[in-house]
């Protein structure tokens, strides 16, 4: 596992990102950053996509996909392609709109009144937003893990083959199995391999993380959505998820969503950097942290502004 | 002289607040006296009465030696029975709708809105209802007319507590199921609806504690009959109906029967009302 290091190659300014409190002040920092520039002014950009990027296996492939909240666009001409069998990690500050790409992935958004969305998503060559996809049928082939762990509440075992038995499956033993292996891969098993029968509820924070990743694997899903999974846990929880994600890349593709840089740096073959809802550059993750093409992403990652 | 003044104010307000204090303690103690006083009455009134015999014979047509109350405990448990067999099925259904399947196409508002106007409905305008809409037209008073009257009480009543229980489920439990490829009724039959078991039971319970209690509705619907029956085609006894026509007799043993009645019926409630809180808490508990 690649674990770059951030190294600052430019002293801090004095001033650093405070408050622009002069123009002269507003117009270096325009200067400094054209691209975060073009983009607070609504100006047209160019997304600094890495050559390396080229040529990969695609499981999901996004074109010019715009999102409205409303009357308030959230997603512009966002277009990048997640490749198979890797973990791709998406940062950025808050608002950027990471979330709301993850959940347009499994049209999770189309919950929300008032959403709108042009341009086009496809997942394994598949429409997503096509006019005869069913909802129902993409949902099952993503999984998807949130914030805040959301166990259902009832028991472990239950929980784990939910996926399975919406599917209308009720053979025991293909139940166990299928539970077991989803356990295993969501390295929880040993730990409740005796109480799969007590409810999900009484797990810990980590505990219940895992559950859930183990309920979004049970059924093979061709794309794994990790939307900021290790927020709501402890630093010692978070090291344990991290190894599993690094350990579930050999089997599942995964898009993950991080405000944590250093975790997008540490778990991910590929990152993207959005910011108020663009993709400003997108490489492989030594790339982007070591040698990235424009400064606002190396600002960015070294902690100088968001 | 402005320091004298402000010692002065501050007295009054310390001394309002203290008032203010008072006097909740005060009308919060009254409630409780009031209530320990009915309890206390009801009791000397009709503890003389009550033996086993009253709990398990029928009443005897004789005036002065008239039995006992079997028929009417019986009828009320069964009407409560039939009652909630159509309206708690029906009100979880209708708070289903209201909490998951409106939106901006399918209104809410009117439904809710009826529901509340229903539930405020006096309940003798139920009963005349229900005797033009079912004793008429099946020629008599009936247990069925009896359980339809309580079921329509009973309906709007679960609705809005259903309603409200399932929007207490976390938003997340339906959108993790959701996102794992479920339909929307597989995530509230699966997922929602058992989330909020224990809260909606609580709600009915509190339904069934209303409709046990009622009188004017069964007055023109389930009518009343000295017999012990479970056949609700016929006229259907209640322990209401049967207390509310000893209490109007003019013969004093049938009078103690009336309160020996009253106190059986208190005591039905409040154990109803214990059980409610048990269940309450103990959902509380397993939530979290």
């Amino acid at each position: 596992m690649p674990t770059p290091s951030i190294t600052i190659s430019r002293p801090q300014t004095g001033t650093g990102n405070s408050g622009l409190s002069s123009s002269s002040e507003a117009a270096s920092l325009a200067r400094k950053y054209p691209v975060i520039d073009a983009i607070r002014s609504g100006r047209a950009h160019d997304s600094a996509v890495h050559e390396a990027m080229q040529g990969l296996d695609p499981v999901l492939d996004v074109a010019g996909f715009r999102l409205w909240y409303g009357k308030a666009q959230a997603l512009h001409n966002v277009s990048l392609s997640v490749p198979r069998g890797k973990v791709t990690a998406l940062i950025g500050p808050s608002g950027c709109g990471k979330s709301t790409l993850i959940r347009s992935v499994n049209r999770l958004n189309d919950l929300i009144d008032g959403v709108r969305v042009e341009g086009e998503m496809s997942l394994a060559g598949e429409s997503v937003y096509g006019a005869s996809v069913d909802v129902i049928d993409l949902r099952k082939r993503v999984g998807m893990v949130f914030q805040k762990p959301n166990p259902f509440p009832m028991t472990i075992f239950e929980n784990v083959v939910y996926r399975l038995r919406i599917d209308g499956e009720r053979r025991r033993s293909f139940l166990a199995d299928a539970c077991e292996r989803a356990l295993r891969s969501a390295a929880l098993w040993d730990e409740v391999k005796d109480r799969l029968k007590d409810s999900a509820l009484g797990l810990s924070g980590g505990q219940q993380q895992r559950l859930c990743i183990a309920r979004a694997v049970v059924a093979d899903p061709e794309l794994l959505l990790l939307d900021e999974p290790c927020s709501a846990l402890d630093p010692v929880a978070t090291l344990r998820i991290e190894e599993l994600i690094h350990e579930i890349s050999n089997r599942y593709s995964v898009l993950i969503v991080t405000h944590n840089m250093q975790q997008a740096a540490r778990v991910s073959d590929y990152t993207a950097f959005m910011y108020l809802g663009r993709l400003v550059e997108y490489g492989p993750t030594s790339a982007l942290f070591q040698t990235p093409r424009l400064l606002e992403t190396e600002d960015y990652v070294s902690g100088r502004f968001g | 002289m402005a320091t004298a003044s402000r010692t002065i104010r501050e007295r009054i307000t310390r001394a309002t607040s203290a008032a203010m204090f008072g006097v909740c303690v005060g009308f919060s103690l009254l409630i409780v006296v009031l209530l320990v006083m009915v309890l206390v009455y009801l009791f000397t009134r009709g503890i003389d009465t009550v033996s086993i015999g009253l709990l398990t014979q029928l009443p005897t047509g004789d005036q002065n030696e008239p039995g006992g109350m079997l028929n009417g405990i019986v009828g009320t448990i069964v009407l409560i029975g039939l009652a909630s067999a159509v309206g708690v099925p029906i009100g979880v259904l209708v708070g289903i709708y209201l909490s998951e399947y409106s939106n901006d196409r399918f209104l809410p508002g009117p439904v809710r809105f009826i529901c509340d106007v229903l539930a405020g409905v006096p309940s003798i305008v139920v009963g005349i209802l229900g005797y033009e809409l079912i004793v008429v037209p099946l020629g008599g008073f009936s247990g069925w007319a009896g359980a339809g009257a309580l079921a329509f009480i009973m309906i709007p009543i679960v609705a809005r507590t259903s309603e409200e229980m399932l929007r207490l489920v976390p938003r997340s439990f339906r959108e993790g199921s959701l996102a794992l490829g479920a339909t929307k009724s597989q995530t509230i039959f699966r997922v929602v609806l058992p989330s909020a078991t224990g809260s909606i039971v609580t709600g009915t319970l509190l339904a069934v504690a209303r409709i046990a209690g009622e009188t004017a509705p069964l007055l023109f619907t389930a009518g009343y009959s000295r017999f012990l029956t479970t056949n609700p085609s016929e006229p259907f006894p209640s322990l209401t109906i049967q207390i509310y026509q000893a209490a109007q007799s003019p013969f004093p043993a049938q009078q103690r029967m009336a309160w020996a009645g009253m106190l059986v019926l208190i005591v039905l409630f409040l154990i109803l009302s214990i059980s409610i809180r048990l269940v309450a808490q103990r959902s509380v508990r397993v939530a979290t």
